[in-house]
């Protein structure tokens, strides 16, 4: 196992900052095929660091596919083609030996390019700062069993709080639409009876900071829940839509 | 002689915190908003108590590295949170919990500390709910609880397989809304550096903004280190890719004493390594002890056969052999332990010849493909997509991987650090789980300090000391940031010119530190381990090679600083392993051990928590918390 190699050709977004131009540079690897994508891309960096090259920057963390740390565009599609993955979780095997490999950020006036394959995804922070949480402080609570969730709902529920805020949603939009994400936290709450009594007011704040951020609008084509990692589903934004609906015409 | 006094209040054990509670001074309201509090690190400590200093009214500046703080290495945490909330109704209550915990612990943490996570355990779970964690539920639409770990009771509560995940969202979007509410300044891409420390209290940190480079300083009445433990001192493990020692470290040659630095838990059931380049390693549930056998081959003739070609009687199920009652179910370090022996012995398997199998062709014939699907079908799902191989046709490879350390800085009952003022939280501190901690028992602890403890206890420091107000001119300010310069350029001086790679120098440290001071231990073997720490020490400020400068994003730059630190913490490391001439939890030394293998403790000489204290010259000095058991008896653990 230890000797098997395949060799791939990489086109890499390079950006040395914000302001900077990009551009696309070229690098040549001989790979195991049991690397994952991200150790790929450290083999490749330990080889430039010798050379007195830059690295190429990118953000992980967990390297399992449940942080939303990572993430990049692999061939034209974000997070690669398999489906329900993270970049983190692709493995080279699923490559073919002396392919072409095209690695971009996230494309999104909203996620600005920090370096390389870095972006700022600040916005989706302020997206649930706006509203995205039930307002309960610290302290005394009723217990826990006190009141009786359904499995059916709560499993619903959990499927839409399975996000893991990577942005690959947005990445994917012709629109660059933030509404697959902030579509799953809405669901989350409005499902759960702990958050029935602040509905209206949250998606009204969720979606109108989503807007101010600069995200495009959803016009139901569907990129994003292909890119999804975690193949959050399509209905959330329905939900969302239904439930700021609901809110323009009820009052709470 | 110096001495700790760990302020743990008088009277019976289950009375000592509501007394503490009602005996703390209090701020009041209008004067909270005056005073402003630092919380280091938003992983499930850090978020759960910035939110809850913020809901008080204090101003809160909190701090992590990675892009947002809905993200820490907690959000990987799989299995479950502990609670003593007793819903099956199978016996489990406060006091079980307590007890399990300190047994668990192997009698090494605090009776008055892991009795008060006890009581809090079940408000973790009231408050995790009433903010919308959508947690497993019965049919019936009641909480799902499981046995974990070994447990005689269910009394793990869990999200699927994401419960990390979960809580972490919950307090994360807790501490959203008092950003919103701007009783919290979210600093995210941070890096703490060092401590500012005026007048022998803790008033600020240095940090480094990931973004610019820039070093940048805050001032603050109090400092909350919440940063998570530094298992990543040997390279390879399931923690998280940031996760480090940094800002633990940085305080502790400040003057906060480091705890039982020694104490770390190796998980026996992890993929192992497939190759060098490997970066982390992936856990998998141990759940899967339940049903697959662990075995190699007897002879090292039959290792690199295709598994199944390997007859029964060719093979040695050797947990099963020495351990004839718990089986393929020994406790964490022993099961790991025997792993590593019987791949010394160059019966390993794999590419590597470091791993076991975990074989599951008796499960599946006994009972069935489908409910071997349906107990392990995720987990079997995990396994193919990183490895490439389909456990149910050939057995999983497994190996022992570092998971959690139990040691950090020294906090008395609540939870503040030998230095004034610096509190320090979760993983990052040494409190509660001994010698080794149980399954599941993490999150808890890392939630009970955040929302339960960290809040009252703060604002009992901030009552009974009224600190100026002070400036980041101020001299002592400058001074840090200055020695943080320094170091920072010292270190790309060397990285401009050197040759080794960071991670180089760091594999190589992992590799000393795995065999060294790892899952079994001897004098001779830290000894040397020390040695070749020191050089490491030395070729990395002689020979590390560092991309880029400090003024810019610079991710290299911010792994080589971390290793720089680790590069001293595995010294004290192996030096606290060497002192502790006994046996205990995570700590297993060759040299103490029964005729039958087993860990030897010694409650005469070591029942007491070592805290190591910075020397500016010279070597550490150590100092001992002795540990009072008044309401439990120590006992040996057995598992023939
Ligand atoms: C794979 C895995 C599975 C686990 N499963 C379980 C389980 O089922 N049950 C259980 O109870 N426990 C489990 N654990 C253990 C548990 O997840 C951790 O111990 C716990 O989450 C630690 O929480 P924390 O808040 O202390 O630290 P962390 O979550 O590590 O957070 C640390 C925070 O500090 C920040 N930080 C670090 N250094 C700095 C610095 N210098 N400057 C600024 N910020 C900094 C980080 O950015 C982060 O925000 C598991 C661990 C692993 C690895
Ligand atoms: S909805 Fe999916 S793609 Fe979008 S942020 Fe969440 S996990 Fe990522
Ligand atoms: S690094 Fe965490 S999801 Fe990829």
């Amino acid at each position: 196992m230890h000797d098997e190699t395949m060799n791939v050709h990489l086109k890499v977004w390079r950006q040395a900052g914000p302001e900077s131009e990009g551009r696309f540079e070229s690098y040549s690897a001989e790979v195991n095929p049991h690397m994952s994508f991200l150790e790929m891309l450290d083999v490749v960096n330990e080889d430039l660091i010798k050379k007195g090259e830059m690295p190429i920057e990118f953000d992980s963390d967990c390297r399992e596919g449940i942080c939303g740390t990572c993430g990049c565009v692999v061939n034209g599609q974000a997070h690669g083609l398999e489906r329900g993955t993270t970049v983190c979780q692709l493995h080279m095997r699923s490559f073919r030996d002396g392919e072409t490999i095209v690695i971009e950020p996230w494309r999104a006036e909203a996620f600005p390019v920090i370096r390389d394959l870095v972006v700022d995804r600040g916005a989706f922070d302020r997206i649930i700062a706006a509203g995205g949480y039930v307002s309960v402080n610290t302290g005394p609570k009723p217990d826990a069993n006190a009141v009786k969730i359904g499995k059916d709902l709560s499993d619903r529920a959990f499927d839409a709080a399975a996000c893991i805020g990577c942005g690959a949603c947005v990445a994917a939009c012709p629109n660059a639409s933030a509404s697959l994400f902030t579509g799953a936290k809405v669901t989350q709450l409005a499902l759960m009876p702990q958050g029935a009594p602040e509905r209206g007011r949250r998606v009204r704040a969720m979606v109108d900071q989503m807007d101010a951020e600069g995200f495009g609008n959803c016009s139901n084509i569907g990129e994003c829940e292909a890119a999804c990692p975690k193949e959050i589903s399509l209905d959330n934004i329905a939900t969302m839509k239904r439930e700021y609906l609901r809110a323009m015409f009820t009052d709470h | 002689m110096t001495t700790l006094d760990s302020r743990v209040p008088e009277g019976p054990l289950a009375e000592k915190w509501s007394k503490r509670l009602h005996d703390m001074k209090l701020v009041a309201p209008n004067n909270k908003r005056k005073r402003k509090v630092i919380v280091v690190g938003t992983g499930l400590a850090g978020a759960s108590a910035a939110a809850s200093l913020g809901e008080l009214g204090y101003q809160v500046d909190a701090f992590c590295i990675t892009d947002s703080p809905r993200r820490a290495h907690s959000i990987a945490a799989q299995g479950g949170i502990n609670a003593a909330k007793n819903y099956p109704n199978d016996g489990d209550s406060v006091w079980r919990l307590f007890y399990d915990t300190i047994k668990g612990g192997d009698f090494r943490s605090r009776e008055a500390n892991v009795h008060r996570l006890a009581e809090v355990s079940t408000a973790i779970i009231d408050q995790a709910v009433a903010q919308g964690v959508p947690f497993a539920r019965e049919y019936g639409g009641e909480l799902a609880n499981r046995s974990f770990g070994g447990a005689q009771v269910s009394r793990t509560f869990y999200a699927r397989g994401q419960t990390g995940q979960q809580l972490l969202l919950g307090a994360y979007q807790a501490l959203m809304r008092q950003v919103d509410n701007k009783t919290v300044t979210m600093f995210p891409r941070r890096e703490m550096l060092d401590l500012v420390v005026i007048d022998g209290k803790a008033r600020g940190i240095i940090t480094r903004n990931l973004v610019t480079g820039e070093l940048e300083r805050h001032q603050a009445d109090a400092v909350v280190l919440c940063t998570g433990g530094y298992g990543r001192v040997y390279f390879l493990s399931t923690n998280a890719f940031n996760s480090n020692g940094t800002a633990a470290w940085r305080c502790y040659k400040r003057g906060a004493h480091f705890a039982n630095p020694c104490y770390v838990q190796i998980h026996p059931t992890c993929i192992p390594q497939s190759g060098d380049y490997q970066s982390k390693l992936t856990l998998m549930s141990e759940s899967l002890r339940n049903d697959g056998r662990v075995w190699v081959p007897k002879e090292k003739a039959d290792v690199k056969k295709p598994a199944n070609e390997i007859p029964e009687e060719r093979r040695d199920y050797y947990l099963e052999r020495k351990y004839p009652s718990f089986g393929n179910l020994v406790p964490r370090d022993v099961a790991s332990r025997n792993a590593k022996y019987v791949c010394d012995e160059g019966r390993g398997v794999g590419a590597t010849g470091r791993a076991v199998y975990l074989d599951f062709r008796d499960a599946i014939k006994n009972q069935g493909r489908d409910t071997i699907a349906d107990k392990y079908g995720n987990l079997f799902h995990m396994y193919e997509k990183i490895t490439g191989e389909n456990p149910y046709e050939v057995p999983m490879r497994i190996y022992p991987a570092v998971h959690y350390t139990m040691g950090g800085l020294w906090v008395d009952y609540e939870l503040m650090s030998t230095i004034p003022g610096l509190f320090v939280a979760g993983e990052a501190n040494f409190s509660d789980h001994g010698a080794n901690r149980l399954g599941a028992s993490a999150l808890m602890q890392g939630l009970a300090d955040g929302y339960f403890v960290v809040p009252f206890s703060v604002g009992n420091y901030l009552a009974q000391n009224k600190v100026e107000a002070i400036s980041t001119d101020h001299a002592d300010f400058k001074r840090t940031e200055d020695e943080v310069t320094a170091h920072l350029q010292k270190m790309l001086d060397v990285g401009a010119k050197g040759n080794r790679t960071v991670i180089e120098i760091y594999r190589d440290l992992g590799e000393i530190m795995y065999d060294q001071v790892g899952m079994s231990r001897t004098p001779e073997g830290l000894k040397e381990a020390i040695t070749k720490i020191k050089k490491l020490q030395n070729d990395f400020w002689t020979d590390v090679k560092i991309p880029g400068s400090g003024d810019e994003f610079n991710k290299m730059l911010e792994v080589a600083g971390r290793l720089a630190d680790f590069l001293e913490l595995a010294e004290l490391m192996a030096r606290d392993a060497l002192h502790r001439n006994e046996s205990c939890g995570g700590h297993f030394r060759e040299d103490h051990q029964t005729p039958e293998g087993e860990a030897r403790r010694d409650d005469e000489n070591f029942c007491y928590v070592a805290a190591w204290a910075f020397k500016e010259a010279g070597e550490p000095e150590l100092i001992k918390e002795p540990l009072e058991f008044e309401n439990v008896e120590l006992s040996t653990r057995s598992y023939k």
